[in-house]
């Protein structure tokens, strides 16, 4: 009986070594690459530290140029590796495409939508960046003095629409004149890497009065944050907590969890449930940042309006428009 | 080393360029104090000779010897140390530097210029006085006439202590006038005991100048007689290697009715100089009209608008038609259409395109024509065709229509232009510097087939620097100065020195020496255009 | 005669080249700690051993094979067409308004419409530019890259505002209707016992690319057109001379140039994404100037150096998947190739054709002893 046990429970450990082996995931960025200091290094990240923590191995593979997306998927997938992680939106499509082919992969979406009906080996991870973004909106609002904040997006594309459009929502729901200038870097993705741009977009928002800046921009926002914090405004970070480039003048960051995001499918790996997952304030999947760089900018008064309206936004009392969604602004427009 | 050794000794050289025997074991001996006249027919091996002797070239065998020494000439600064200077065919100077400068452009003595410049005057002064070698030495070498400049290049060999100079087809830019002169300059340089080698492929020249005269024929060094004894029909046939006839045999003109009206033309560069200040001149079938001229005085832009690459204003008409001179109309396709062939005056650039077969060359201008298309597709075949048929007519060789036009020579290359051009039975020949770096044996030919033309009745009209070349193909004479009809003369009833002065813009008997009449013309038009150009 | 055979200058010159490229690749794969050997032996495998690789081989060299092509077709008039990237994008706009706005009820109707539209999307992009050079001299270098850059901003501008579905986050238009969807190489060569070209983005499209080298090596070497082209190629003055107007040809070689790269646009756009993306040239507008270069500005070198680039492009893609060699790595491994084959082609042919030269020469000295 117990020689039983133990040999079932050897056979059991072979089985799940064995398993482990073929379950190991994989991760694809985007065309952007690995060390883009923004979204693919945050799931980068989180991909390191399920590995550190469990001791397992991932593949992973940087993108350069479209035709590999649906590629990677296949070789990944004809190799056996399981779940096959992707970061960006673009690869939704390709997915859609592939995931019929290898059923008994899953793929997992994050900031692409794949309907889960026609495929049901897809997990599609969302954020609701407006949210987060309603939120660093209010502080904004609430840390000017002139009644003017600036946004600087990266490249030009709904998304990014998404997050300027969230902002506009929280400062306009803590001051209804306040006025809000938003430009985007470019509409190629250059704009995502040009931080000597996005400094010159700081300096011309802060010439017209500017003194809060919020950069959803990738790399193109670390020249927004150095340009504040030389001229002695506040800028808000995005993605990571970016509160630690410069303390004193990151007023805070819009946090988008997508670390936790790999971290919480590889974690769960050939088991992973599909389907749609939307993270937004309540699944702690979007945020703003508060630590000890900050803490002496955001004052208690304020931190209490903003938990106040997080918790709203939560309960479904106050609704932020989700510009994807409507493809216009109740409080910018572009 | 006694004084009768030879200035150069040449024993055995040998250069080759891959296939190519460019000199074949070649022997001269140069005497002191002569001049040394080197003939042969273009790539019959003058300039690598010369080369291999300015130290440009390493020979592949043979041995050197200046006045009796054995000497190893590994580049210039030792030809020049061994003192050899050499005055090339396109000058060596920079051209917005002052004559001084460029004289003294390599030789500066110390740091600072000033001393140098000073030590260059007054050894300037001391030769001009000499040497007849007038020319200012503040000038800017720019402003200067092909004439002067090349003053200057021998002003710089002889400032380096040249006493052997060597001269490359040094007559091929000067106008008769200032050929003269330079021959002056070279016989007062022999009677200081200076040691001149002249190449040239003019006969004329040496039978005028040399004392001894070498022959060179593919690579090698045919003969070696003293000027005094032989003839031009006797070299002519040592540089050809058979008989040349020097003339070309024509009968009177029996000019008809007019083909060519030229009204009024008038042409004005992209720098707003007038290039052409209104030119009037008829050509009537069945006669040469010979357009004589220093080169640059505007019987390019002639051609070029009679040929439609160049807008003009005034009146032309081609058999009583009236000729576009603007516009769309203003083109080779049109003019070709109205009857109008044109061998342009520079075949390489213009009239041929170089790595094109010949039988693609041979239609050039004329691809359009149905006979040599199907639909949208070159009839390759009927094309190619018809090339072989003018090769065989103008016998080009090599006879392959397969080659490219650059693998052919420049006696050839001028055949493929002239059978294509003859080939259409034109109305009116227009015909550039028809014979320019073609060897005798093609010039003999081309001429030929030029009057050959006219006596069917044709109406040509020969631009040409070669004043020989004029005397012996044109039925009139039209001299051309500065934009300018300078007068028209019978050839049977003038001569070389009057066409000169002409050709120099002087007209009748000049009040003070040619030279200086040339050049007081020369600094008058250069101030014209100077001010046109700023103006 | 001082120069090498041609068959020299055609194959030994890019062997060559292409040999100094790889043994500079291997060092750089050494230097970075990773075995050059495994490395090629998976860029073969990937990208030649298997038919889904040769599938996305194919697939590069057809987007390659194009902007070769308009790259060499300028080149013989002597225009230096930089500008394929964004008559690429063009034509690729051209292909996604017949194939959305238009129901077509077959798939070969919908190509020759797209082949059609692409070609005169891209023409036209190109045909400023020309008109610019032809008659106010503006350098054609300049204007065709600047007009790259108003075409991405443009096809950006449409894409976000204009074609890009409600509520869909990547600027890009709908997928395509599945009528006009090309026939891949899986869904012409597989059978149910073979399949091949598994997955693969390779489809009909690159028949279309040989027949574009075919119609380019006619126009160059059959046609009038090509006859004047190549002579105002060689010679301005010459081409004046014989009533060639400049103008006329400058205009004409551009439009077809631009037409040759828009046509790349149903291989990307049509044939693999089935949708109007905004990244749909990927840069192939300049990997043409290399194609082209190398390829000699004949169709068939195109066609040759194109697959060759392919592979490049597909083994880069197999180092990237199964090698931890950095992206940036390949990029370097890829630019090496184009450095040598193209920019330093001179480098390579100078002293071969001097060791051609003094091999003949030896040749013919023994050939015919001193008397």
């Amino acid at each position: 009986m117990t020689l039983m046990k133990s040999l079932s429970g050897a056979a059991a450990a072979l089985a799940l070594t064995a398993g482990a082996a073929l379950a190991e995931p994989a991760l694809i960025y985007d065309l952007g690459g690995k060390f883009d200091k923004s979204f693919n290094e945050a799931a980068f990240n989180g991909a390191q530290r399920w590995a550190e923590e469990t001791g397992g191995e991932f593949r992973d593979i940087e993108l350069q140029s479209e035709a590999q997306r649906e590629q990677a998927l296949r070789r990944f997938a004809e190799a056996g590796l399981n779940p096959v992680v992707t970061t960006g939106f673009s690869m939704a499509t390709p997915i859609a495409n592939v995931a019929p082919d290898y059923p008994d992969t899953k793929f997992v979406t994050i900031d692409g939508y794949v309907d889960p009906e026609e495929h049901p080996n897809v997990l599609s991870i969302l954020f609701s960046e407006h949210e987060g973004s309603f939120l660093v909106g209010m502080l904004a609002a609430m840390a000017s003095e002139t009644g003017t904040v600036g946004f600087v997006g990266g490249m030009d594309i709904p998304l990014i629409r998404k997050f300027a459009c969230g902002y506009a929502q929280g400062v306009k729901a803590v001051d209804a004149d306040a006025e809000i200038i938003a430009n985007m870097t470019g509409t190629t993705p250059a704009a995502w890497n040009d931080p000597v741009k996005g400094s010159e977009l700081a300096k011309a928002q802060i010439s017209q009065g500017a003194d809060v800046i919020f950069a959803a921009a990738g790399g193109t926002g670390i020249g927004v944050l150095q340009t504040a914090a030389d001229e002695g405004i506040y800028s808000i970070g995005v993605d990571s907590n970016q509160n630690y480039l410069h303390p004193g003048s990151v007023l805070s960051s819009m946090l988008k969890r997508v670390d936790v995001a790999v971290y919480d499918a590889m974690s769960a790996g050939a088991d992973l449930e599909t389907g749609v997952q939307v993270l937004g304030l309540a699944e702690e999947g979007v945020g703003y940042a508060l630590d000890e760089h900050n803490a002496e900018l955001i004052s208690d008064e304020m931190q209490a309006q903003v938990e106040e309206a997080k918790s709203r936004i939560i309960d479904g009392e106050i609704t932020v428009t989700d510009y994807t969604a409507e493809d216009s602004c109740p409080a910018l427009t572009f | 080393m006694t004084d009768t050794a030879p200035a150069i000794e040449l024993r055995g050289i040998s250069k080759a360029f891959g296939p190519v025997q460019a000199n074949k074991d070649i022997s001269l001996a140069v005497q002191p104090g002569t001049i040394h006249g080197i003939i042969g027919e273009n790539g019959a091996g003058k300039s690598t000779l010369m080369s291999i002797l300015y130290g440009f070239y390493k020979a592949d065998a043979g041995e050197v010897f200046i006045r009796g020494k054995k000497t190893e000439i590994p580049d210039s600064q030792a030809a020049i140390a061994a003192g050899i200077g050499m005055v090339f065919q396109h000058f060596k100077l920079v051209p917005n530097f002052t004559v001084l400068e460029n004289v003294i452009l390599g030789v500066e003595e110390g740091g600072l210029l000033k001393p140098s410049l000073a030590k260059a005057r007054r050894a300037l002064t001391d030769l001009a006085r000499e040497y007849e070698l007038n020319v200012d030495p503040d000038a800017v070498v720019e402003t200067l006439s092909v004439g002067h400049q090349q003053r200057v290049e021998i002003l710089k060999a002889l400032y380096r202590q040249a006493d052997i100079l060597i001269l490359d087809e040094p007559t091929g830019v000067l106008t008769p006038a200032e050929a003269d002169h330079l021959f002056r300059i070279l016989a007062g340089l022999k009677r200081e005991g200076k040691t001149i080698v002249l190449i040239t492929h003019k006969l004329r020249e040496i039978m005028e100048i040399t004392d001894t005269v070498s022959v060179m024929r593919q690579g090698e060094m045919t003969a070696t007689v003293p000027t005094s004894e032989t003839s031009p029909e006797h070299l002519a046939e040592l540089m050809v290697g058979r008989k040349v006839l020097l003339r070309v045999d024509k009968t009177p003109a029996r000019p008809a009715q007019t083909v060519l009206e030229i009204e009024k033309l008038r042409v004005t560069d992209q720098h707003g100089v007038e290039r052409l200040k209104g030119i009037d001149l008829a050509v009537r079938a069945g006669e040469i009209v010979g357009i004589a001229g220093v080169a640059g005085n505007g019987q390019s832009e002639l051609l070029e608008v009679l040929g439609g690459t160049r807008e003009a204003t005034g009146r032309v008409r081609i058999n009583g038609e009236e000729m576009a001179l603007t516009g769309r109309h203003a083109d080779g396709r049109t003019r070709r259409g109205q009857g109008i062939a044109h061998v342009p005056e520079d075949r390489q650039r213009a009239g041929l395109v170089m790595p094109f077969a010949a039988w693609e060359n041979a239609v050039f201008g004329y691809h359009r024509d149905p006979a040599y298309n199907r639909g949208v597709l070159m009839d390759n075949e009927a094309i190619r065709r018809d090339a072989d048929n003018k090769i065989d007519r103008f016998d080009i060789r090599p006879a392959n229509c397969r080659l490219s036009a650059r693998s052919f020579s420049g006696g050839n290359q001028q055949k493929i232009v002239l059978a294509r051009e003859i080939d259409r039975n034109p109305d009116l020949l227009l015909v550039g510097q028809p014979t320019r770096g073609v060897d005798i044996g093609a010039i003999e030919f081309i001429h030929q087939e030029i009057v050959r033309l006219r006596d069917a009745g044709k109406a040509i009209l020969l631009v040409s620097v070669e004043l020989d070349e004029i005397f012996s193909l044109a039925d009139r004479i039209v001299v051309m100065f500065d934009g300018r009809v300078m007068g028209e003369r019978d050839p049977a009833q003038t001569d070389e020195r009057e066409l000169g002065l002409l050709m120099a813009g002087i007209e009748g008997e000049p009040d003070k020496p040619e030279w200086q009449a040339i050049d007081e013309q020369w600094e008058r038009v250069e101030a014209e255009e100077e001010a046109a150009r700023h103006g | 005669m001082d120069r090498m055979p041609a068959w020299a200058d055609a194959v030994l010159v890019p062997l060559i080249s292409l040999l100094l490229a790889a043994i500079l690749s291997a060092l750089v794969i050494l230097a970075i700690g990773e075995s050059p050997v495994e490395a090629f032996r998976l860029m073969v495998e990937g990208a030649l051993m298997r038919s889904a690789g040769w599938g996305y081989t194919l697939y590069y060299a057809t987007n390659f094979i194009f902007t070769g092509l308009a790259v060499a077709v300028a080149f013989h008039a002597r225009l230096f067409n930089i500008g394929g990237e964004g008559q690429a994008m063009l034509g690729a706009l051209g292909v996604a308004l017949v194939c959305l706005y238009i129901p077509w009820p077959h798939w070969s109707l919908a190509l020759l419409a797209a082949s059609a539209s692409a070609a005169l999307f891209g023409a036209l992009w190109a045909l400023i530019p020309a008109y610019l050079q032809a008659t106010r001299g503006s350098h054609i270098v300049i204007t065709t890259i600047m007009f790259n850059f108003i075409a991405a901003a443009l096809l950006n501008y449409l894409l976000v505002n204009v074609m890009k579905p409600a509520g869909m986050m990547e600027p890009a238009t709908a997928t395509f209707p599945q009528a006009v969807h090309l026939p891949t190489f899986q869904d012409m060569f597989s059978t149910a016992a073979t399949p091949l070209f598994r997955g693969s983005p390779a489809n009909v499209t690159f028949f279309v690319a040989l027949l574009a080298c075919l119609f380019v090596w006619a126009l160059i070497w059959r046609t009038r057109l090509g006859y004047e082209i190549r002579a105002q190629g060689h010679s301005e003055t010459a081409a004046r001379y014989a009533g060639i107007r400049p103008v006329r040809i400058v205009v004409i070689a551009m439009l077809i140039s631009g037409a040759l790269a828009g046509l790349m646009g149903i291989n990307s756009t049509m044939g693999e994404a089935e949708r109007l993306i905004l990244n749909s040239t990927e840069g192939a507008g300049f990997i043409g100037i290399a194609v082209a270069l190398m390829g000699r500005n004949h169709p068939l070198g195109v066609l040759l150096a194109a697959i060759l680039f392919g592979f490049l492009y597909q083994g880069g893609a197999e180092l990237a998947l199964w090698t931890n060699i950095p992206r940036e790595l390949i990029v370097v491994i890829q630019a090496l190739v184009i450095l040598f084959t193209g920019a330093l082609d001179n480098m390579v042919r100078m002293p071969l054709e001097r060791a051609f030269l003094a091999a003949r020469r030896r040749r013919t000295r023994r050939a015919e002893p001193a008397e």
